[in-house]
């Protein structure tokens, strides 16, 4: 009800009009109890555990002047360890893409034995802790473990190389393509490609045409997610990394490595370059897995 | 006409062949692995290293670690879930995502912001040492940096699953004279029981194994703050290979525990879901 409309009320009824103050339409719908405890300890806790520690690292890094952050967050060694933790995430996130569309279509598609078994284990990497799986890729692909000898003779080394941070940023960032693509699959209509079929098409272009762009919003998805859990990695990766300044240290060992020499503050201003970039990638999931939905919701 | 169903006997072959293939070089063998390496010198070895005093000490933490956590961010999570689902309010999109939150904060930059703060250079350094009070390199600290990086499980689980009931039969409680805790214990709880245990699992999983953030934290005095991920790290470092592999299987184990009850509740839910 309008103002003007209530004034007009009040003119003729003062009674009814206060009534209708009181009791606005919408009231009528029942109100649950327990917001103001809920979202009030949400938001305590929240502040407590998260937005007051993160912004701790803000808050000691306004306290550097800025030549000074960007001679911390751009030196060599720094700039050396961007390009290991960013190139080997992206290479992981984009092997996962392509192998993880490869298990999720055949978990979707195919039935043979153990399927069940193969669909429950892709978690595996969620669920296994990262010290674990570190020294595990490290023993399979050292020199003389069941993969590294392997490839000895073929001159190819991975435990304690950059190939080795690959390797374990690969196994960190497996489920998160497969579960991003998997639910689109089941939801993928039959009848698209089998009319395109029908038309003549064939399966390739089927594929292409048909089945990829629908499937192609939760391929970014399950790429981003796996890219942005892979730069933030550390348990999986020191083992089997090496870890040489300049060559195989990844930006979450530095920061470890200034923190351990009391350099509280180069690892802070480091820190910060990372927290946002991963805040980037956070809104840029959130906006991709929107975009999936609406997707979903047409198709 | 073939139908595209069958895509082909060799695509179908070879696909089938390509994802097991990966899937066998980066998770069967590795985790097959952790247990043939743990078992190498024998059974006696084995047991020997998981009975030996510190490995003791550190599940021990590592249970108590994951008995605070679990429970702090569980009752977060319902919290979290009811204030978001059941109302509306400005600014709910903003809360979610500020949840999601410490999912996309790399471990380590977890570890290091309780440094900051508690560390004795942090904010609260000074006052906690003039209380000989310790939390960095003691196990305040390591209970912190995990309830951080578990933060999310449970309100994530929880949020969606409480928007899609709606609030229909919390309302018919409240009309019918229920009180605010009496419709929580007796609808919300039974209908959101699931999903709320599929996310006790899983961040129960990444408390007790959780790295990089209580290894900044942790300050790895053998026998008082090593979790057992840590404990594994040390012996790794100190070239006893078996011993290290014999405790990171028992942490495999977990790992296989949480996929088979995960993977339990799962067919739960869907079950009722079909049924209701």
């Amino acid at each position: 009800m309008t103002d003007h409309a209530l004034r007009v009320a009040r003119a003729f009824d003062g009674d009814g009009a206060r009534l209708l103050d009181a009791k606005p339409v919408r009231r009528k719908r029942v109100v649950l109890p327990g917001f103001g405890l809920s979202l009030g300890f949400t938001i305590v806790y929240l502040s407590l555990i998260v937005l007051i520690p993160l912004s701790a690292a803000f808050i000691k890094t306004a306290s550097l002047t800025w030549p000074a952050f960007w001679n911390i967050v751009t030196a060599p060694r720094v700039l050396a360890s961007y390009r290991l933790t960013f190139g080997a995430s992206f290479a992981a996130a984009l092997v996962n893409v392509v192998f993880g569309f490869v298990v999720a279509w055949v978990l979707v598609r195919y039935r043979f034995p153990g399927r069940k078994l193969v669909d429950a284990l892709v978690d595996l990497p969620f669920a296994l802790p990262t010290a674990v799986a570190g020294i595990a890729l490290t023993g399979l692909f050292a020199g003389n473990g069941w993969f590294g000898s392997l490839l000895a003779p073929l001159g190819i080394k991975v435990a304690f190389t950059p190939l080795g941070v690959f390797v374990a940023l690969t196994f960190i960032g497996l489920p998160f393509v497969v579960r991003t693509v998997q639910p689109v699959l089941e939801g993928l209509p039959r009848e698209l490609e089998e009319a395109s079929t029908t038309l003549g098409a064939p399966g390739i272009e089927t594929f292409r045409r048909v089945v990829l762009p629908i499937v192609l919003p939760s391929l970014i998805t399950g790429f981003a997610l796996a890219f942005a859990r892979a730069i933030g990695e550390y348990g999986s990766v020191i083992f089997i990394a090496g870890n040489m300044p300049m060559v195989s240290e990844i930006t979450p060992l530095l920061i470890i490595t200034k923190l351990e020499q009391y350099d509280y503050t180069g690892a802070t201003a480091i820190a910060v370059v990372m927290l946002v970039v991963s805040f980037v990638l956070l809104l840029a999931i959130n906006g991709l897995q929107a975009w999936t939905r609406k997707r979903q919701g047409q198709s | 006409m073939r139908s595209p169903r069958d895509d082909g006997r060799w695509t179908r072959r070879i696909l089938i062949g390509l994802a097991l293939g990966f899937l066998t070089i980066f998770l069967f063998v590795p985790l097959i692995f952790v247990f043939v390496e743990g078992l190498k010198k024998g059974i006696d070895v084995y047991l020997a290293a998981i009975v030996e005093p510190d490995a003791v000490a550190a599940i021990k933490l590592t249970l108590l670690t994951a008995a605070i956590a679990v429970p702090l961010n569980l009752v977060f999570g319902v919290a979290a879930a009811w204030a978001i689902a059941k109302f509306r309010f400005p600014g709910k999109n903003v809360l979610v995502t500020l949840i999601d939150l410490p999912f996309s904060v790399s471990p380590v930059i977890a570890g290091l912001i309780f440094v900051l703060i508690f560390g004795l250079q942090g904010w609260f350094g000074a006052w906690l040492s003039d209380h000989d009070t310790k939390v960095i390199f003691a196990v305040p600290g390591i209970v912190l940096a995990t309830v951080f990086v578990t933060f999310p499980f449970v309100a994530r689980e929880l949020i969606p699953l409480m928007q899609a009931q709606g609030n229909e039969q919390e309302e018919a409680a409240t009309v019918l004279g229920a009180r605010g805790w009496q419709t929580f214990w007796r609808i919300t709880l039974p209908n959101i029981k699931w999903g709320l245990l599929y996310g006790v699992i899983l961040c129960n999983a990444r408390a007790m194994g959780e790295f990089g953030a209580v290894s900044v934290v942790s300050g790895h005095i053998r026998g008082v703050t090593n979790t057992l991920p840590l404990h594994v790290e040390i012996l790794y470092n100190e070239y006893q290979f078996a011993a290290a592999f014999a405790c990171a299987s028992v942490l495999a184990l977990l790992a296989l525990v949480t996929l088979a009850l995960k993977q339990f509740i799962e067919g739960r839910s869907h079950h009722e879901h079909r049924a209701s």
